[in-house]
């Protein structure tokens, strides 16, 4: 029987020869992750249980990067219980302090994921890893207090929505602007509990950093995961971080799918999504006058380097209008030190931009930028919704990081043709 | 099962965000997070709510993040069901993962209004408007998480497994 590479892992992993779409499925996880908000429910489940060790120490991944450096007692006694939970049981994978990036950044960045596995994390945007070829989905804490104390979680087989993408982008378009346009043209509920798999030809010269970004926002859509058929370019990417263990799947050419979208990359602008939600999406040309009092650039969805690059490139020389916030924040460790190495940290800060150490930030309005009542951010992370930043009355846009450097100098949303 | 009580009416698109504000996510506490339950979409829902009330909502109820503290702040609040026309799929599985039972509906989500009392069968997926009897249709509980339910969640259910032999 003909299957997507979406199938073809997860019956692998559910030691089957076939799966189809609505299968309930019993599926062995490879990878398993938490976070400082989810891993602490989800450790409380395991106890519950009451399993002596967790299934595979080296095949769970804690991360505190949501509320790091921890930004009040509450969270410092999250932090801690975790760190605990991770030296009692020895877990190979749990960073903090220096150690710590965003974890849907430094998990591809150490070589943790990898090409035919199935990972999962509490955490809605565990799907980042599809980019690699991987089945990757987000959970609660509960589900992964099981795959703690088991290996395994249960699973519906989705459906998969394959989206064709060709033809060459603009210099300033690229992986966050095709993912906004789907959003928009398919609304936050058009993949809900299905797979969106990215091929054609624009994905096949598309670099990694980008198909991260695409699979990172599949959830924003509603998807279960969002996938990439691997590639020569995963190959490299895979071949740096890890020796072993990757498994490369492709979808046969008569694998069903339950719809096929198109879209052409050659005609795209920058898209920005206006309050409050994902899929509220305009072309740049269209935004009219927004004026902004804070810019974020980072996130899972756009802290590489590649993206700190690209911001450099429009903010070299330029400074942050007068009165606006301009933070930025590297996904990483490894990439903020490569970002000072490169020059690219000094130009942001002659931009006059806050440089915040590797964490979630101000995406999700906990900690570090934290909006007023009546205040606009455009920020590169993925979702806009009321009081996302910050005080409800607040305002978020979402866009590239081209045009987040721009608007920030221009102190209203913009591209860097404006400046 | 059977459940009675008063409806709170919520719209389309729901978002964990907006059920439990990121800024509250400092503990795991139910109770704790059940104080802040729509803290800013409705801030008289904690000090109002009552035990056995129904949230009926629109479309992709429970979207945006994983955080399970959305569904746990919903359960402790008192809340014993939730009526919408679709959920977000991670909400999904951890409504029924912590033994929070939903039910998808097309048609009372249109038709029940704030304050309207209902009387609702789990296993039948029926609800019934009690003010003037008329019955609405929902899709019935897949077996499988009917059988989480039964078992009290995910965390009981899987003690049972691993008491029989079936996970590793």
């Amino acid at each position: 029987m003909p299957m997507t590479i979406t199938e073809k892992i997860l019956a692998e992993h559910a030691a089957r020869k076939t799966v189809s779409p609505g299968d309930l499925i019993q599926v062995k996880v490879d990878m398993a992750l938490a976070n400082d908000i989810t891993a602490p429910i989800a450790i409380k489940v395991f106890n519950e249980i009451g399993r002596e060790t967790v299934f595979d120490r080296d095949a769970v991944a804690l991360v505190a990067d949501h509320f790091v450096p921890n930004k009040d007692i509450a969270s410092a006694q999250q932090v801690k219980f975790v760190r605990e939970f991770a030296r009692r049981h020895d877990i190979t994978h749990y960073y903090e302090g220096g150690d710590v990036g965003i974890e849907h950044v430094i998990l591809p960045e150490k070589g943790l994921v990898l090409p035919g596995q199935v990972v999962i994390g509490a955490d809605s945007h565990t799907c980042t890893y599809g980019a690699l070829g991987a089945f990757s989905t987000g959970v609660g804490s509960t589900d992964l207090g099981v795959i703690m104390a088991t290996g395994e979680i249960w699973l519906k087989v989705p459906p998969t929505i394959r989206v064709n993408i060709e033809g060459t982008p603009s210099p300033l378009v690229g992986g966050k602007d095709i993912i906004l346009h789907l959003i928009g043209m398919i609304g936050v509920e058009g993949a809900r509990y299905a797979t969106l798999e990215f091929g054609g030809e624009t994905v096949r010269r598309m670099p990694m950093y980008q198909r991260l970004t695409m699979a990172n926002m599949a959830i924003e859509a509603g998807g279960k995961n969002g996938i990439f058929e691997p590639d020569d370019i995963t190959r490299a990417f895979v071949d740096e971080r890890s020796e072993t263990g990757a498994i490369y799947r492709m979808s046969d050419a008569d694998a069903r799918y339950e719809r096929v979208v198109t879209i052409d990359a050659a005609s795209l602008e920058p898209q920005v999504a206006f309050p409050h939600s994902p899929a509220n999406v305009r072309n740049l040309s269209e935004c009219g006058d927004v004026t902004l009092d804070q810019v974020f650039i980072g996130s899972c969805t756009n802290g590489s380097l590649e993206d700190l690059r690209d911001a450099a490139s429009v903010l070299k020389g330029k400074r942050a209008a007068r009165g606006l916030r301009l933070i930025i924040i590297p996904g990483s460790p490894k990439i903020y030190r490569e970002a000072v190495r490169e020059g690219i940290v000094e130009t942001l800060l002659d931009a006059n931009a806050v440089i915040g150490p590797p964490c979630c930030g101000p995406c999700l309005g906990g900690h570090m930028g934290i909006l007023a009542a009546g205040e606009r951010a455009l920020a590169t992370t993925n979702r806009n919704f009321v009081g996302r930043m910050g005080h409800p009355e607040s305002e978020v846009y979402l866009s590239n990081p081209f045009v987040a450097a721009a608007s920030a100098v221009l102190g209203k949303i913009g591209g860097p043709g404006e400046l | 099962m059977m459940f009675q009580g008063k409806i709170w009416k919520l719209g389309d698109d729901i978002d964990t965000d907006l059920i439990i504000p990121a800024r509250f996510l400092n503990v795991s506490e139910a109770s704790e997070l059940a104080r802040n339950c729509f803290a800013d979409l409705r801030p008289e829902f904690a000090s109002s709510v009552r035990p056995g009330d129904v949230i009926v909502a629109g479309g992709n109820f429970g979207c945006g993040s994983s955080r399970e503290h959305a569904p746990l702040a919903i359960k402790a609040s008192g809340v014993s069901l939730i009526i919408a026309r679709s959920f977000a799929r991670i909400f999904y599985r951890n409504a029924f993962n912590i033994g929070l039972p939903l039910l998808e509906s097309p048609e009372a989500p249109k038709e029940l209004a704030e304050g309207d009392e209902v009387r609702v069968n789990l296993a039948a997926g029926s609800i019934e408007r009690i003010d003037d009897s008329r019955q609405f249709a929902s899709s019935p509980v897949p077996d499988f998480m009917a059988e989480i339910i039964k078992a009290g969640g995910l965390v009981p259910y899987t003690i049972e497994r691993i008491r029989k032999g079936e996970a590793v």
